[in-house]
């Protein structure tokens, strides 16, 4: 392993740390790209409906127009309904989910990693046990079983996902809690009377945050995967058009549209992809040690 | 004496861990809407509140929750996860029937991706700015962000629509006659595909590892004492720094387990594949709760017996790992 050189240089004027964390994400060319690409497929998540107003339940023209034909330019699915409209209103719900229940992930992982990390013992032991026993559970089946027996509410789905994705998270923060509470600076804010809520949240949580940032931006990408795969499965809610229930509902139909199911899952593959790639700029950003490896 | 006792800990611990995922299966089925009388009545077609009544008396439904918490594990422990309305089979048998098709899924699954990673990965770690690399990388971030469901009907449109290599759907071809061979290459043939998707997901994750611990072990003095003996460099790589490398890889191959079961799920629906998962998705479809947690209690006892294999296997290759906890 080779450790960075430290440059014996003027001291430059202390950056603001986002500054300092701009700099380093800057210099890695496709976390930027992908960033932008992120900002291009939020925009079109949340305008596009109103720029292109087909409704995406509508029968616009006869089913499996290919693409280009007839002035659609992702053609028509099985039923006739415009693709293009489909893609465009179904980023919103897959965007949404991904990023709710990466939202519900983070806050229990968090959590439950940080009371265990800081009171360890009993806390830990028990906590511990806990998300060892979600680890056991596989992940799709648990939810799949979740929303089945509780109904396809996009609530519903959102919970089904975060409730069995947050180990990783939790398991993260633990090793950080644990490896950071027994520092000088944690020590003197103990010395100096800080409650154990101002210690955990106030005080170590922040110098815990990088990887658990890099995490959470990880999570957001498995999250959509997740609802994906559920709707694809046909555990949606019928109300609403996602990428992955366009690919459930016309997989049957693969040999004369193949194009009905490629182009919604370029659509989750790029945006998850830009996701992992933003997740690896921000790791640089965010854990400058770790860049060697 | 020492390894023999921390098995049985780890038994007794895993035994623990089922009848936790079991009492989880009973709150599900309490808190889910309707009840085993709901089901019947309604495939009868409907029943009066006194009918319903005596269901729920014979079922055992109307003692108090402990109780019946207590007779749900027991018969459990005999192997009986309650009756399919919707199949008219004990779950138990149902589940049994499509385990096998799920396993030999997995397992290949898991096995390809394991082998076909741990190549990428030595190659890429000797060769560290050689093509490999990029191989290595660009299948860790397709593994990542594919969906898995997507890239198996990419592969079936491919391989099995447009060139006719590999059969579209199922396990076997039933009109296929012929000794054990015959069938043995039918369920290959049929095989292939999903499993190939099913470890594009993993083989990333290994591959990637390998390469990692493969570069420390190669840095490491041991290695360097072996080279200078003046083995070759194949000698080296392949008799003393793989079997460490090896460690860190079967550890995550162990905890993926749960993961390449969700991800079978998928990948059963998309090939039509014969096993628990497909199992897993008529039954929801069909609202069979019987079923579906039972699915739910044996994919968890699959994941907790592979992690108990993954913890033998471990101490099998590396001696290091008897004393820890």
């Amino acid at each position: 392993m080779t450790w960075p050189v430290i440059q014996e240089e003027e001291t430059p004027e202390a950056q603001h740390p986002f500054t300092e964390a701009w700099g380093m994400f800057r210099k890695n060319k496709s976390a930027v790209a992908a960033l932008g690409l992120l900002a291009l497929i939020t925009f079109g998540a949340i305008f596009g409906p109103y720029l292109y107003p087909t409704d995406p339940f509508e029968m616009v023209w006869m089913p499996f127009s290919p693409p280009g034909q007839e002035g659609f330019l992702l053609g028509t699915d099985y039923l006739g309904r415009d693709l293009l409209a489909m893609i465009i209103n179904g980023a919103k719900v897959s965007l949404m989910i991904g990023l709710s229940a990466a939202v519900m992930t983070v806050f229990i992982g968090v959590t439950v990693g940080a009371l265990a990390g800081f009171y360890r013992g009993v806390v830990e032991e028990v906590l511990m046990r806990i998300t060892e026993f979600f680890q056991v559970l596989p992940t799709l089946l648990f939810s799949m079983v979740l929303v089945a027996l509780f109904g396809a509410s996009l609530p519903m789905i959102t919970f089904a996902i975060g409730i069995v994705s947050w180990t990783a998270v939790a398991r993260i923060t633990r090793s950080e809690f644990l490896r950071i509470r027994e520092l000088e600076y944690v020590m003197a804010s103990r010395a100096s009377g800080a409650s154990n809520l101002n210690l955990m949240f106030g005080v170590i949580l922040p110098n815990a945050l990088p990887p658990i940032i890099v995490q959470s931006a990880l999570m957001v990408g498995s999250a959509i995967l997740f609802e994906a795969g559920l709707s694809f499965l046909g555990l949606t809610d019928p109300n609403v058009v996602s990428w992955g229930q366009i690919i459930g509902s016309n997989r049957q139909y693969i040999l004369d549209a193949g194009y009905t199911v490629t182009i919604p899952g370029v659509a989750i593959f790029v945006t998850v992809l830009a996701i992992s790639l933003v997740g690896d700029g921000l790791n640089d950003a965010l854990n400058p040690k770790l860049r060697q490896r | 004496m020492g390894i023999l006792r921390t098995i049985l800990l780890r038994v007794v611990y895993a035994i623990l861990l089922l009848v936790a995922v079991l009492v989880l299966n009973f709150l599900l089925m309490h808190l889910a809407p309707g009840d085993v009388a709901d089901t019947i009545s309604q495939s009868m077609g409907g029943a009066d509140q006194e009918i319903l009544d005596e269901i729920r008396v014979s079922y055992g439904l109307d003692q108090p929750f402990i109780v019946q918490l207590g007779r749900y594990i027991a018969n459990v422990a005999q192997f009986d996860l309650g009756y399919s309305f919707f199949y008219n089979q004990p779950v138990t048998k149902l589940i049994l029937e499509r385990l096998p098709a799920t396993l030999l899924l997995v397992i290949a699954a898991q096995i390809a991706a394991l082998i076909i990673g741990v190549v990428l990965g030595v190659i890429s770690a000797r060769k560290p700015n050689g093509l490999s690399n990029y191989v290595v990388t660009f299948l860790a971030l397709f593994g990542y962000s594919a969906p898995v469901f997507w890239t198996g009907i990419l592969l079936l449109i491919t391989f099995s629509l447009n060139v006719h290599w590999f059969p579209v759907a199922g396990m076997r071809d039933v009109t296929i006659e012929g000794g054990f061979w015959v069938h043995f290459i039918d369920v290959a043939r049929h095989l292939f595909l999903p499993a190939v998707t099913l470890g594009s997901i993993f083989l990333a994750l290994y591959s990637r590892l390998t390469r990692a611990s493969m570069m420390e072990v190669l840095g490491s003095d041991y290695v360097r004492t072996a080279k200078a003996k003046g083995l070759t460099s194949n000698q080296v790589v392949y008799k003393h720094a793989l079997k460490n490398a090896l460690s860190p890889v079967i550890t995550l191959a162990g905890l993926q387990f749960s993961a390449v079961l969700s991800g079978a799920v998928l990948v059963e629906a998309v090939f039509s594949w014969p096993g628990l998962g497909t199992l897993a998705f008529q039954s929801i479809i069909a609202r069979d709760t019987p079923t579906i947690l039972g699915i739910l209690f044996f994919s968890a006892l699959v994941v907790i017996i592979g992690n108990l294999l993954t913890d033998l296997a471990l101490r099998l290759v590396d001696p290091r790992v008897g004393g820890q906890k």
